[in-house]
């Protein structure tokens, strides 16, 4: 991973009243966003995510506090030389149509009067950057796109000046569910490898989960109903609107978030076929958690468990006796695809395997119910036990 | 065929090419001019329009009351003003073209998709930049369609200026068509310059529309 390109991000006290109307739409925002992270705005509509986000590039302008980035005050520059500063990507995308796919991308770049041979580096680097095979593209127009192609262009657009801050009003907001899961993951890639600091507002609370080093959960006027990471937030909701909001399956959110290599794994008792059934029998009673076998093939793979009854008598062990279907799970695979896999099986253990279906260990149901209740780190980098009141709500 | 034959006589225009070529040349500087007055004062407006929405009445109203007064008309009413001369030619000409163009513009700058403006606020556009480079571009194919009518309309008005003596090919059909309707050749002259004029109504229309089509290469291509 590369050091942070991004900078810091602090609203202080920030308030926006719309002319002619009485209640804030942003009530006294106070956070901040370290360098180099997502910074998801997740709430209602209505509630204020847009406003915040442009007020960080002043399209709209605060009517109280302050906004900083890398601890300059947003106000000590023009607000077009700060804007040419901070990538900016919408959701209906708004690529010029009478630009070609190079053009726009170059867009910034020759606002900020770069030298002709450099913006065309540029652009063909970040057409690549973002997947599309700059001979290809470089001389289409926007119309000969499809929707997914365009959004990725809009990002390499935002992304041409290498800004330190991004700013995204519901990016992927447009796009069919398949095809937005795969540029989520897509551009979280590409973070890990830019590490710009990002505000990404979207009203979409799996998308803010999925996306977001922390999350803002702001309510109806503008106010900040809780700032933590997706854990800590699923985990201990700051108040009932949040509890609400995250939704009553936020176990299941968790569970999706965890991964099998989190877990604390089991040494499995391991059989081949041939070996001496006493002899399976003595290392099972050694074991103090498991009262199964498993029976796997020269490669280490498996091929299923082996119980005490099938270890009856002498002799060697033959592989048919052993009962098949040991569901098996990945490291990466989410506790919630590992959870569903062990409940369909009569053992509620699953293997897990390597990349070559070796097997590497065991997890037990209950190991993720341990994971569960375990203590869960917040923004501030410190652990809080699951259910703790949150003190600042 | 001899001059002796039909109603169009061959020799006659043969004879005045040179005559012909003048008033073709007259024509097009006088349409020239009074369209290219005419978008400058009508981008003049339609940006004050722009600036504040509420001029959009009070405007059109009175293009629309300038398109709808008779030609011969209005130039009685300037004759008094600025003579029998250019300047009252060029004024009535000109007070035509506002309302189509006026319209169009407005029309297709307010027509810029929402999303490009924004965008091209947020990337960081000045006011100016954004309307040089982002919504002009994109409202040029629907003010070029106001500036193809104009023209067509204007090529047609430039005839009846010849009334005050200042034609272009109108003095073909007035001073040497209708105003000598006992002549021989008067069929021939009408004949002649409304036959140019049409020619240059539908050139000036297709070179527009060429122009139109060479600056928005975006406009025609589509996805697959
Ligand atoms: N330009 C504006 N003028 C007046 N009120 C506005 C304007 N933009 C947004 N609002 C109001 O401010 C509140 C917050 O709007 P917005 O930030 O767009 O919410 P969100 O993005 O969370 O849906 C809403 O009540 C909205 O009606
Ligand atoms: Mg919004």
């Amino acid at each position: 991973m590369q050091d942070a390109s991004g900078a810091v991000v602090a609203f202080e006290h920030v308030t926006k009243r719309y002319p002619g109307s009485d209640a804030p739409a942003v009530d006294n925002l106070t956070l901040t966003v370290p360098a180099g992270e997502i910074c998801v705005l997740v709430g209602p509509s209505g509630c204020g995510k847009t406003t915040s986000m442009k007020m960080v590039n002043r399209l709209i302008e605060p009517t109280g506090g302050r906004i900083t980035i890398g601890g300059e005050d947003i106000m000590s520059l023009p607000a077009v030389e700060l804007r040419r500063r901070i990538g900016y990507v919408i959701q209906q995308v708004g690529l010029f149509p009478h630009l070609t796919i190079g053009e726009n991308t170059a867009v910034v770049p020759k606002l900020l009067r770069w030298k002709a041979d450099r913006t065309r580096k540029r652009t063909d680097e970040l057409l690549d950057i973002v997947g599309l095979d700059p001979a290809r593209y470089r001389d289409r127009y926007p119309n000969e796109l499809s929707g997914g192609e365009r959004q990725r262009v809009g990002v390499a657009r935002a992304l041409a000046a290498d800004p330190p801050v991004m700013l995204m009003d519901e990016p992927f907001g447009a796009v069919d569910p398949i095809r937005r899961d795969g540029l989520q993951n897509e551009f979280l890639r590409l973070q890990s490898r830019v590490r710009k600091t990002i505000i990404f507002v979207t009203h979409d609370v799996d998308e803010a989960i999925k996306m977001g080093d922390r999350i803002a959960i702001l309510q109806r006027g503008g106010i900040l109903a809780q700032y933590d990471t997706p854990a800590a937030i699923l985990a201990n909701p700051a108040s009932e609107f949040v509890e609400r909001f995250v939704g009553a399956d936020r176990g299941l959110k968790r569970l999706s978030m965890g991964r099998v290599r989190d877990l604390d794994h089991i040494e499995p008792v391991i059989v081949r076929s041939g070996e001496d059934r006493a002899e399976i029998r003595k290392r099972l009673d050694r074991s103090d958690e498991l009262t199964f076998a498993l029976l796997v093939d020269d490669d280490n793979r498996p091929l299923g468990w082996i119980d005490q009854h099938d270890l009856r008598g002498d002799g060697p062990i033959d592989p048919g006796a052993a009962t098949p279907g040991a569901p098996t799970v990945e490291p990466e695979s989410t506790l919630r695809d590992a959870l569903s896999a062990m409940l369909g099986s009569s053992v509620q253990l699953g293997v897990v395997v390597d990349e070559r279906g070796r097997v590497a260990g065991l997890v037990s149901v209950d190991a993720i119910g341990e994971r569960l209740r375990a203590p869960v780190r917040g923004v501030d980098g410190e652990l809080h036990e699951v259910g703790e009141a949150d003190a600042t709500s | 065929m001899s001059d002796g034959e039909g109603p169009i006589r061959i020799g006659w225009i043969v004879d005045r090419l040179d005559l012909l070529g003048e008033l073709l040349r007259d024509h097009v500087i006088l349409t020239v001019l009074a369209v290219v007055i005419g978008l400058i004062i009508s981008f003049g407006l339609a940006l004050a329009i722009r600036g504040s929405p509420r001029l959009y009445g009070p405007i059109i109203g009175v293009s629309g009351t300038l398109y709808a007064i008779p030609s011969i008309a209005l130039f009685s009413l300037l004759i008094p003003i600025t003579g029998v001369s250019i300047v009252t030619a060029e004024i009535a000409l000109v007070s035509y073209t506002l309302l189509i163009l006026i319209r169009n513009i407005v029309e297709g700058l307010n027509g810029v998709p929402p999303e490009a403006i924004e965008a091209a606020n947020g990337m960081g556009y000045t006011r100016t930049q954004r309307l040089l480079r982002v919504e002009l571009p994109l409202a040029l194919p629907v003010i070029v369609a106001g500036l193809r009518i104009a023209t067509v309309t204007t090529v047609g008005l430039v005839t009846v200026t010849a009334l005050i003596g200042l034609g272009g090919l109108g003095y073909l059909i007035v001073n040497l068509g209708i105003l000598r309707g006992s002549s021989p050749f008067a069929a021939t002259a009408i004949y002649t310059g409304v036959a140019l004029a049409v020619a240059l109504a539908v050139f000036a229309d297709l070179a527009l529309l060429a122009l139109q089509r060479a600056l928005t290469p975006w406009a025609r291509r589509r996805s697959a």
